[in-house]
């Protein structure tokens, strides 16, 4: 399990390493091109502040008025015998569908438990490992007019449950669970 | 559903605070709530900026195409039904390649681009094919090489190591394609069976 961390550690500085000297060996304006491209960055990031905002006052209310503290004491014992934290069980909920409340909940989730905790662990790889069915089924069969989805939006809930799973299994076994 | 969902957090928080007496609680969560959301959206830009621009230059330098081409033996066997040459295919590995490197922004119109193609080869009528719900699928499970956007949540929070969630989300991700891959296929040939 050291060996992962140590993969993990060296996997960014490496593949960055690696694009660059692809990029010079190829001959491309590397400093021109990552100035063009990270300009977008800028625009993605604010364009983000509105959703993180509303979600993230929303849930700041729910558990400030103590309603998520009696939510928790309620469903606890349930999720303690599946092994699942109970404070992750609104991520879970809402991760298929929407992206960015989904990204409000996982932040809150990592503040108010730290990032190296169990909880701000799983919450951090289920950020990474599940996308937004609901988002993804709307905008790729919308756009192309698809009527009929058959077993599309069945497969793609499964889909994220083997997802949770993973995420929770393999937190646990690389990470312990505390 | 995102609608009633948001509504209800606040709703309901304002009127258990009503009865829990914890009123002063709940009028300061509104404002500390939005100003932690302001100040993560700028502690994210320093890593957006970087990965975005790190990408740029892989997209100019042709390697995110090389790495299409490394992957078209594998996408071959998940979508049998779509032609070698066909355009769909390309479409599919591009799609897939950008979500990989959390471009969600390039891989969004891509996979629109897909999704047309495999109307098209589906006579364009307006039922999802077997094709477009395997397409679905992988994109709901989401492959992700380094989660941007996460690890620079970490960082804003004091992470003794922000990126060390990135391996076992990889691991984790490819649990889940495997698993949506199977899945379908266990559905397609249900309903083959069925006729």
């Amino acid at each position: 399990m050291q060996l992962i961390s140590v993969i993990s550690l060296t996997f960014i500085p490496l593949l960055i390493g690696f694009i660059l000297l692809y990029g010079t060996f190829k001959q491309v304006p590397t400093y021109e091109s990552f100035v063009e491209g990270g300009k977008e960055g800028i625009k993605i990031a604010v364009s983000i502040i509105p959703f993180l905002v509303g979600m993230m006052v929303a849930i700041s209310i729910f558990r400030a008025s103590g309603a998520l503290d009696a939510l928790m004491n309620w469903i606890r014992p349930l999720m303690n015998s599946l092994s699942v934290p109970a404070e992750i069980v609104p991520l879970l909920i809402i991760r298929p569908i929407s992206g960015t409340a989904a990204l409000g909940m996982t932040s809150d989730l990592i503040a108010v438990h730290h990032p190296d905790s169990f909880i701000g662990r799983l919450a951090s790889v289920l950020q990474g490992s599940t996308d937004t069915t609901f988002y993804v089924l709307t905008v790729y069969f919308g756009a192309v007019g698809i009527k009929k989805m058959g077993d599309a939006l069945k497969v793609g809930l499964l889909a994220d449950l083997v997802g949770i799973v993973a995420a929770i299994v393999v937190v646990a076994l690389v990470f312990g669970t505390k | 559903m995102v609608n009633y969902i948001w509504a209800f957090l606040a709703i309901v928080g304002i009127i258990f605070g009503l009865f829990n007496g914890t009123m002063e609680e709940v009028n300061k969560a509104i404002f500390d709530g939005a100003k932690e959301a302001v100040t993560l959206c700028i502690g994210l830009i320093s890593v957006l900026v970087f990965w975005l621009g790190m990408m740029r230059i892989a997209e100019e330098s042709g390697l995110l195409e090389r790495l299409s081409k490394l992957f078209r033996p594998l996408v071959k066997i998940i979508f049998p039904e779509v032609p070698t040459n066909h355009p769909a295919m390309g479409y599919i590995l591009s799609n897939m390649i950008s979500n990989m490197f959390g471009l969600g922004n390039a891989a969004t119109p891509l996979g629109i681009k897909a999704m047309e193609e495999l109307k098209k080869l589906n006579g364009g009528k307006n039922s999802a094919s077997r094709s477009m719900v395997t397409f679905l699928a992988i994109n709901t499970a989401s492959i992700t090489i380094i989660p941007t956007t996460v690890i620079a949540i970490r960082m804003n929070y004091n992470s003794a190591s922000p990126t060390e969630i990135v391996v076992p989300t990889i691991i984790a991700t490819i649990i889940s394609a495997i698993g949506a891959i199977l899945i379908d296929r266990y559905f397609y040939y249900r309903r083959s069976r069925k006729g």
